[in-house]
């Protein structure tokens, strides 16, 4: 039987389609001229020095891995929610003893440092 | 009152008819309505709000229609700009990047409804493309996709201002996306379900719009929502004093628009998100769906449903201007935020918070019932 997310996929589809059309376009239409200095990648007008692909600060990784720990606490934290009601006062305390983890948790990250930005 | 439980059994020819014209509504609204105009809204509201003229040069035989023109012009002006790659770019990431940003910013809205269920001519027609039980996660994980679009544009431009502005995009998105889930669980408390059209129904009664039962959620999914859209005071990753323009400081044409338009569609999905949550949905404040049936009631039964109907997608409508209205307001008053604030405002301030409005509202919702 139809599923519910048939009109999902449909949308999805027809996204697609208009991406996929308007990328063609701009690459069809247009002119094209291509000369050594138009080439470089835009530094206002200076020939860039430093290569992009160079390392960069540790900070955006420690983010990257603090974010998939708060993430799936998110995660847990949904379908909780949604039954709430009905676990009562034992689901409740439940789940501040997890948020009370995760604070202490939040609250060392923080006491180490990781979340400050000079 | 209306069966939750709406699955497509009965019909298969009406029902995907009726897919396919909500499907062609939506589309239509986005990116014939939306897309287009909310870059002449943009340059007007600012020009008004900055006691400027704005947006009034462009005319056909001396008519400018109050610069709506720059609309069209604009269009063909990125229609035939060319398309350009720098040289050591990643020509396929480069060409993918712009397709990420903009295919989730058109799917996000699925979920949504922009209407309640009505019963025409025997049809039960139910005024959202997907009705979904997962509903808000699905904007979730539809909306965080999108965050590779910008990151993999900065990566892919072999430009390094184009790299600062794509880590600085990956490094707020997460951040905020953490923040964002959570200001909304208490929500999903209150009402009890993730569906989007039983979180509209459950506001028929006015004192139960979601911005009376969780202010404090409203306020902090507010100012995640903005950082999610990378608007000022949150366009860091974009700066243009600092980083040209960004992880996207290397494209032009409709590449160039795509991410333009996937910034303004978020715009849109972040209004009608706040509309369907916190501000009633389609719902009249002290006019229920009932009411309005009865007071057409002498158009007979189906056609007092279609008109009860289009007031409702009307008002939702009407709502998410208004949004779109506030949101431009709030971009053209604040100042850019430094990025240290930024990270501090996410992780220090409404992560925390987010976690004590959960703590709170379980304890009121358990001492209440």
């Amino acid at each position: 039987m139809l599923n519910q997310y048939v009109p999902v996929f449909v949308m999805t589809l027809a996204a697609c389609g208009t991406a996929v059309a308007m990328i063609v376009l701009t690459s069809l239409i247009g002119p094209k001229k291509e000369f050594d200095d138009k080439m470089e990648p835009f530094e206002c007008g200076v020939s860039p020095v430093a290569d992009p692909k160079a390392r960069f600060s540790v900070r955006f990784y420690i983010i990257a891995m603090l974010f998939i720990l708060f993430d799936i606490e998110a995660v847990f934290l949904f379908p909780w929610a949604v039954v709430f009601r009905e676990l009562g006062m034992f689901g409740f305390v439940e789940m501040m003893v997890f948020l009370g983890v995760l604070g202490v948790g939040l609250v060392y990250v923080w006491k180490k440092g990781a979340l400050e930005w000079e | 009152m209306f069966d939750y439980t709406y699955l497509p059994e009965m019909n298969l020819i009406p029902y995907l008819a009726e897919m396919m014209v909500k499907i062609v509504f939506i589309f239509s609204m986005n990116m014939g309505v939306f897309a287009p105009l909310l870059g002449w809204v943009e340059r007007k509201q600012s020009a008004l709000m900055q006691d400027r003229i704005g947006a009034n040069r462009a005319d056909i035989f001396g008519f400018t229609v109050f610069g709506l023109l720059h609309t069209l012009t604009d269009a063909i002006k990125l229609l035939t700009k060319e398309d350009f790659i720098p040289r050591g770019a990643d020509r396929t990431l480069h060409y993918l990047a712009p397709f990420i940003a903009v295919v989730p910013a058109l799917v996000a809205f699925a979920v949504i409804p922009f209407g309640g269920q009505y019963e025409l001519w025997g049809h039960k027609a139910n005024l959202v493309i997907a009705d979904l039980d997962v509903g808000m996660l699905y904007i979730f994980a539809v909306a965080s996709v999108g965050t590779y679009g910008a990151v993999i544009a900065g990566w892919a431009s072999n430009n390094n201002w184009s790299l600062l502005g794509g880590i600085r995009v990956g490094a707020q998105m997460l951040s905020y996306e953490v923040a964002m889930g959570l200001t909304l669980v208490g929500i999903f408390m209150v009402y009890g379900t993730l569906r989007m059209t039983e979180i509209g129904a459950a506001q028929e009664n006015f004192f139960h719009w979601g911005i009376f039962l969780q202010p404090v959620g409203f306020f902090l999914f507010i100012a995640c929502a903005l950082a999610e859209n990378k608007r000022t005071p949150f366009d860091i990753p974009e700066a243009e004093s600092e980083l040209i323009a960004g992880y996207f400081t290397e494209y032009s044409g409709l590449k160039f628009a795509m991410f333009w338009m996937a910034e303004f569609l978020e715009m849109v999905t972040i209004s009608a998100v706040l509309v369907a949550l916190f501000f009633g949905g389609w719902q009249i404040p002290f006019v229920s769906h009932q009411m309005l049936a009865d007071f057409f009631g002498f158009l007979g039964p189906n056609l007092a449903q279609v008109v009860t109907m289009l007031i409702h997608v009307g008002v939702f409508w009407a709502k998410v201007c208004l949004w779109i209205f506030i949101l431009m307001l709030i971009r053209w008053t604040l100042p850019r935020f430094r990025y240290d604030q930024v990270m501090k405002l996410g992780w220090k301030i409404i992560l925390p918070l987010a976690l004590i409005n959960i703590a709170v509202t379980g304890a009121v919702i358990l001492l209440v019932r």
